[in-house]
């Protein structure tokens, strides 16, 4: 699984990345986590506000820091 | 910038909304109704409460230097804490209608001139946090937004901020708060419009104008009423949980200005009569990056010493609109040049503000 957490490196954005690493323990799943900070790379997702997370190239969220919950859903579905 | 916004509410594969009984209606309708009613009985007890506490209880005079001091610090910080959390949970539920992605499509291909209007209404309620500025802005110009309505929403969601509306109401009267409000749209919309007659758009960074986004696909989320309570929750305790320290210090910092400066001590360095406190107070204010809650108590206390109220405003809207942080990330998607015309027209805007309030009040 891949796992890249996009934003530019505010408070919000390490926030999802912690939650993300987290849920990928508690899930017991492998997979690689991927903080992206440049602003092209994240341009090129499509994704404009940020913190935004996504897996296996689909786009899970924009804008918001995931609850714990919520990611471990998306690594289970 | 903005050092703290609501985060939006879109999520992945929402879970389809249940419609929303009648009942369940009236249920939230009846709570918000019964929360606004103990909020005011509360509320309009607090200046009795206050002086109950600094002169009943710690036996303070009224009216001596010290006695004044603590009864602006007991009655100022409940008030503006109250105040605070009221506006910030409506605005929270405001927010949860809005996303940058509708944002994003509903100005998109809009002609400047309405566009601007509507960019700068839409930048106050947008919810978009304060370090997606840079990723904000690639969107709406890929998307076809034209460079001025991006500007004018980039300008005016700082620029006209809650939190500072909210203190200014509770602390200088619905006056203050209304022209801030108004000017600051003003300065969005008319500085937005400038940069666009100016057609700066080769003033982007190249690799944002040779980019083809295709905008991803994401999800709208149905919202339900206690969705929507739940974002006025979590911005309450976002905001008014990071906020709170910065407003009481600057209430103990106003207070101490109240109690203990003479009066018109500030008339000679921030009056009406000195021209040039205008431009001063811009220039210190681009690189003084703070937010609302801490400046503007001590905004009012530096009104109540003798200081005119557009040097102040201007002093204001220049710490909070136009911060150094913002503008070294803007950086990486615009030319020096077109920083300098934002710089420019956005402090030429807050200037006017300061001189037009200095002559007419």
């Amino acid at each position: 699984m891949e796992i890249k957490v996009l934003g530019p490196g505010c408070a919000k954005c390490s926030e999802a990345e912690k939650i993300m690493r987290s849920a990928v323990d508690e899930a017991g799943v492998t997979a690689t986590i991927d903080k992206i900070s440049d602003f092209q790379q994240i341009a090129q997702h499509g994704v404009f506000s940020t913190p935004a997370v996504v897996i296996d190239g689909q786009i899970k969220c924009v804008g918001k820091v995931p609850s714990k919950s919520e990611a471990l859903a998306w690594l289970k579905g | 910038m903005q050092p703290i916004t609501t985060i939006r509410p879109l999520q992945a594969a929402p879970p389809p909304a249940p419609p929303l009984t009648p009942t369940a209606k009236l249920k939230y309708l009846f709570i918000g109704l019964a929360g606004v009613g103990l909020w005011y009985a509360l509320y309009s007890q607090l200046y009795r409460l206050a002086e109950l506490l600094a002169f009943s209880l710690l036996g303070l005079k009224p009216g001596s230097h010290l006695g004044e001091a603590v009864l602006f610090f007991f009655y100022d910080t409940p008030k503006v804490l109250m105040l605070l959390t009221l506006i910030v949970f409506a605005v929270g539920i405001i927010r949860s209608f809005f996303t940058p992605e509708r944002t994003r499509k509903f100005l998109a291909g809009k002609r400047e001139s309405v566009g601007n209007v509507l960019a700068a209404l839409l930048g106050i309620v947008t919810p978009f946090c304060s370090c997606s500025a840079v990723p904000l802005f690639i969107g709406f110009v890929t998307a076809g937004v034209p460079l001025g309505v991006t500007f004018s929403f980039l300008i005016s969601a700082p620029m006209v901020n809650e939190i500072a509306l909210v203190l200014l109401y509770g602390l200088l009267g619905w006056k203050v708060a209304a022209i801030y409000l108004g000017t600051g749209l003003l300065i969005a919309i008319v500085a937005g419009w400038t940069i666009g007659r100016l057609h700066m758009e080769h003033g982007i960074e190249d690799w944002v104008r040779e980019m083809h986004l295709n905008a991803a696909q994401i999800p709208d989320e149905q919202l339900t009423w206690a969705d929507r309570f739940g974002h006025g929750k979590t911005a309450v305790r976002d905001i008014v949980g990071k906020v709170w320290i910065y407003m009481i210090a600057g209430i103990a910092v106003g207070a101490g200005i109240h109690g203990f400066v003479p009066e018109n001590f500030m008339a000679q360095i921030m009056g009406k009569e000195a021209w040039w406190s205008v431009p001063i107070s811009v220039l210190i204010g681009i690189p003084m990056y703070s937010n609302a809650a801490g400046i503007v108590p001590i905004v009012e206390a530096l009104l109540g010493k003798g200081a005119a109220l557009g040097t102040v405003l201007a002093f204001m809207m220049s710490v909070i609109a136009l911060s150094l942080p913002e503008l070294v990330i803007l950086r990486k998607v615009l030319k020096p040049r077109l920083i300098a015309v934002f710089i420019g027209v956005v402090g030429a805007g807050i200037m006017l503000v300061g001189y037009l309030f200095n002559s007419i009040i």
